[in-house]
């Protein structure tokens, strides 16, 4: 889930980047509810879906609230986890990894250490500091994009990376699973960890190797002068 | 295969004990902090009412008419083919495309065969190791103008497709199936 960043400015840039974004929930809103209303009727069922309207709604409510708890309990330790500078000790620590997985970004430019802070805030799960740090990342990367209406193998990876990243405590589906009466609510983790692995690790092979085969036009003519000696040199 | 659930215990109380020193040992006032924190707690609960009141008003729909059926019915052979619960199967197809809609589908789950069912600590474990493709690459582009975005929604669907994988063999593995 992305949460919304704090500050103000960022703010209004995602909300209007997400009425776009967000369109393709209105045709599968809709669609689920006209197509539920159809079957139904077809079923005979015209009862039940009076009852699963009045219910689910209710019973939304009734999961948010049982949410409320835990939810209080792990921002509040990562408010924690964010000043006593955890992010950026690990940051510290996983530089070597990202100079590999990101050659295409001069050494000490900010767009690494943005990249690295994002990165590590998804996997602490600090949606709040993450999606800004994610935007400045972007913004970093596009200023080393010689063709700005393409992504760049360092963007892709990068995004690749952030949708596929290890989540160290999935809290949501814990406080989920606990307000279900789960008896031990926090006995998917290491069956998640063990699934995200393998999701980022592919994440990582699958870019690598996608990004020969999509050239757009500037890595096209990057890689021949390249090829031909001639270039920025 | 039995480590993984110690994992799976022993991960919160290490982090909780993790963070707490660290903050203590930088002179964060941990208290104070987490109160202040904790707040924010309930906004993003708050946040989440809208969207899950409307999208698990459509999941509950879907199901009560019998759709869901239909459309379990019609993905059997996909399923069966990479082993997925049937059940479980409709979490992977929105699963990348939106974050609430998946919550509200676990939920759904979670009400008809219970959070300690296979099933449900599957779509658990779908739930947390993918996260809304869609959805992010929009935003993170959108920001910076791209249009052409070349291989990274294939890149990530990839990634998405073997974390499914992946989840099938672990808790088949570790919870029995």
């Amino acid at each position: 889930m992305v949460y919304c960043p704090k500050s103000s400015h960022i703010h209004y840039l995602v909300l209007i980047r997400l009425n776009g974004a967000c369109a393709v929930l209105n045709y599968i809103w809709f669609v689920m509810l006209v197509t539920g209303f159809v079957v139904g009727i077809m079923n005979g069922r015209v009862d039940e879906i009076t009852q699963a309207v009045v219910d689910s709604s209710k019973n939304a409510v009734e999961i948010s609230i049982g949410l409320l708890g835990i939810m209080c309990l792990w921002t509040g330790l990562m408010e924690v986890a964010e000043k006593s500078g955890i992010v950026r000790s690990i940051a510290k620590t996983v530089r070597p990894v990202m100079e590999f997985l990101f050659p295409g970004i001069p050494k000490g430019h900010p767009a690494s250490g943005a990249i690295v802070m994002n990165l590590v805030a998804n996997f602490l799960g600090l949606g709040n500091a993450a999606t800004p740090l994610g935007i400045k990342a972007m913004n970093e990367l596009q200023k080393l994009n010689p063709d700005k209406d393409t992504a760049t193998d360092e963007m892709s990876m990068f995004l690749v990376l952030n949708t596929s990243c290890i989540q160290f405590i999935p809290a949501t589906i814990i406080a989920l699973r606990a307000s279900f009466g789960s008896k031990n609510p926090a006995e998917v983790i290491g069956t998640i960890w063990v699934a995200s692995i393998c999701a980022f690790i592919t994440g990582i092979v699958a870019a690598k190797t996608l990004s020969y085969f999509f050239k757009g036009k500037s890595q096209a003519k990057k890689r021949f002068e390249n090829k031909t000696g001639r270039g920025r040199a | 295969m039995s480590f993984i659930k110690e994992l799976s215990s022993y991960a919160i109380p290490a982090l909780i004990f993790v963070i707490l020193s660290a903050g203590i040992y930088k002179g964060v006032k941990v208290y104070d902090v987490f109160l202040e924190g904790a707040k924010e707690g309930i906004t993003t609960v708050l946040r989440i009412i809208p969207p899950l009141v409307g999208l698990m008003v459509a999941v509950g729909v879907f199901r009560a008419s019998g759709a869901l059926d239909l459309l379990v019915f019609a993905v059997r052979p996909a399923a069966d083919f990479l082993r997925i619960p049937t059940e479980a199967l409709p979490m992977v197809f929105l699963r990348p495309i939106s974050g609430s809609a998946s919550l509200a589908m676990l939920s759904d789950i979670f009400k008809m065969y219970g959070p300690d069912s296979f099933v449900g600590r599957l779509a658990s474990t779908f739930m947390g190791s993918t996260e809304t493709i869609f959805y992010t690459l929009a935003v993170y582009f959108g920001v910076v103008g791209i249009k052409n975005i070349r291989h990274t929604l294939a890149a990530a669907l990839i990634a998405d497709f073997a974390g499914v994988i992946a989840a099938v063999w672990i808790c088949t593995k570790v919870f029995g199936g």
